[in-house]
């Protein structure tokens, strides 16, 4: 196994709140990493940071075994990151003037120059791996939620990435939603992709997790195995925490 | 003493064929301003958002002094003022057609920036985390989605300016309004040439409202 992300020393401000302290987190390759932590912890902007949606000042980044600079690396180096980096969004972010075949074929189109045809086949046998085979040709606009954010999930899957970003991806679901994306995220895990996933789902984190990360403002104060993080929490932050999220 | 006005239709019929000369001008100044100024509006509307000053402000001072100063004025500059500066006359059509497409760029640039800036930063955030370059993001993602947005304002703007062209009659234009006053000056039936010239607009931007309808509905239909 080789890391495919390492972080060491990173930090970030947003203006004069220091988001990130300090941040030293390597991935291996076929590893699922959940991040947990409260709002405005830094979750989301650390894994933002991993293919270049957020800078960071100082720190040392490497994705797949290229350096990514602080305060903004060429758009060059970031576009030939993210072709190997897929991201799901809380928010879906599906391309509402698209069906839902060309929200998934176009960036393997555009990016790798793949032959129609060949998209168009990757697409539909994405589609039926997330389960929704038959609504390729509506507009994002007509499917659930649930649905969408499968299609999100597909349309990065067509780039065929070698990791995968989660940035709370059901936390814009409703409740019953939920399960059907964690479905499609539990499979993916189980076949070998590597994950980094920030999520308040403790279920899912706790069941398919290879690792847990607690964040509290901007630092990584604990880390290990799910039952470890879970059942017998070291720093007080995250019995907190904990208790507070997996009080209902 | 009495006076009795009465509508003379016939002078009004008879008017048409020399009215309907002004027409093609209208459309010429009117169309041939828009598409450069639509031109105009893409580039300035977008400099006019770029992050780096020495691009954005030049394009906000095209865009101020053009929405800020008459159109009128504007071609009376270009009419008058400028061959003193460029040793040659300018003829009226190319001086019309420059004032619209000037002055309306100037408006359309902040229809274009509107309709940029409303698309959701998330949509070019996806885009980009797929690998696609800026330019790529933009073109295929932010744009179209922006353009649909920027239909009904455009429209307006549209009719602005073919409604503007009247004014260029001061600068002696073969356009409806100049083929009114024309006409007018040797049959003294102002009130039916001027009924007529004014149904003539209506009609020209009537069709134009009725085309961006139907292009506006089928944009819904795919949103």
């Amino acid at each position: 196994m080789s890391a495919i992300v390492k972080i060491k020393g990173m930090n970030k401000h947003f203006g004069k709140l220091h988001v990130l302290k300090d941040i030293d987190l390597v991935v291996e390759q076929g590893e699922v990493v959940v991040i947990i932590g409260a709002s405005g912890s830094g979750k989301s902007t650390l894994i933002r940071c991993v293919n270049g949606l957020e800078e960071f000042e100082s720190g040392t980044l490497e994705v797949d075994s290229q350096q990514v600079a602080p305060n903004g690396q060429s758009q060059s180096v970031l576009a030939d990151i993210r072709k190997e980096v897929g991201m799901v969004f809380q928010q879906f972010n599906l391309f509402p003037h698209l069906t839902v075949r060309k929200n998934i074929m176009l960036a393997p189109m555009k990016v790798k120059n793949t032959a129609k045809v060949i998209a168009n086949a990757t697409a539909e046998r994405l589609l039926d791996r997330v389960g929704i085979g038959s609504q390729a040709d509506k507009y994002p606009s007509q499917l659930s939620g649930g649905q969408q954010q499968r299609v999100a999930i597909a349309r990065a899957l067509a780039m065929e990435p070698k990791l995968m970003l989660f940035d709370e991806p059901t936390s814009a679901l409703d409740p019953e939603m939920v399960g059907e994306v964690l479905d499609v995220m539990r499979e993916l895990a189980r076949v070998g992709m590597t994950m980094m996933v920030v999520t308040h789902e403790m279920g899912f984190a706790r069941e398919v997790a290879d690792r847990v990360i607690y964040i509290h403002e901007g630092q990584i104060v604990e880390e290990g195995k799910p039952a470890d993080v879970f059942d017998n929490p070291q720093n007080e932050r995250t019995q907190a925490f904990l208790s507070r999220v997996l009080a209902h | 003493m009495e006076f009795q006005f009465q509508f003379d239709w016939q002078a009004a019929i008879n008017s048409i064929p020399y009215l309907a000369k002004g027409i093609p001008y209208t459309l010429m100044i009117s169309f041939g301003g828009l598409i450069i100024g639509f031109v105009l509006g893409i580039i300035f509307g977008l400099l006019s958002i770029n992050k780096k000053w020495y691009l954005r402000w030049p394009a906000t001072a095209y865009i101020e002094i053009f929405r800020g100063t008459p159109i009128l004025v504007q071609v009376l500059f270009i009419f008058y003022g400028l061959p003193d500066l460029v040793g040659g006359p300018i003829d009226p059509l190319t001086a019309g057609i420059a004032a619209i497409a000037l002055n309306s760029g100037a408006y359309i640039s902040e229809v274009v920036r509107g309709g940029v800036q409303s698309i959701d930063p998330g949509q070019s955030e996806a885009g980009l985390s797929l690998g696609l370059s800026r330019t790529q993001t933009f073109w295929f993602i932010t744009w179209p989605q922006a353009f649909r947005r920027m239909i009904p304002p455009l429209g307006n703007q549209g009719i602005v300016s073919i409604k503007d062209t009247s004014l260029f009659s001061v600068i002696g234009v073969g356009e409806l309004v100049r083929q009114g006053q024309v006409y007018i000056a040797n049959t003294f039936t102002a009130f039916e040439v001027y009924f007529v010239v004014a149904i003539m607009y209506l009609a020209i931007t009537l069709s134009l409202s009725l085309i961006l309808r139907l292009l506006e509905r089928r944009g819904v239909a795919s949103a």
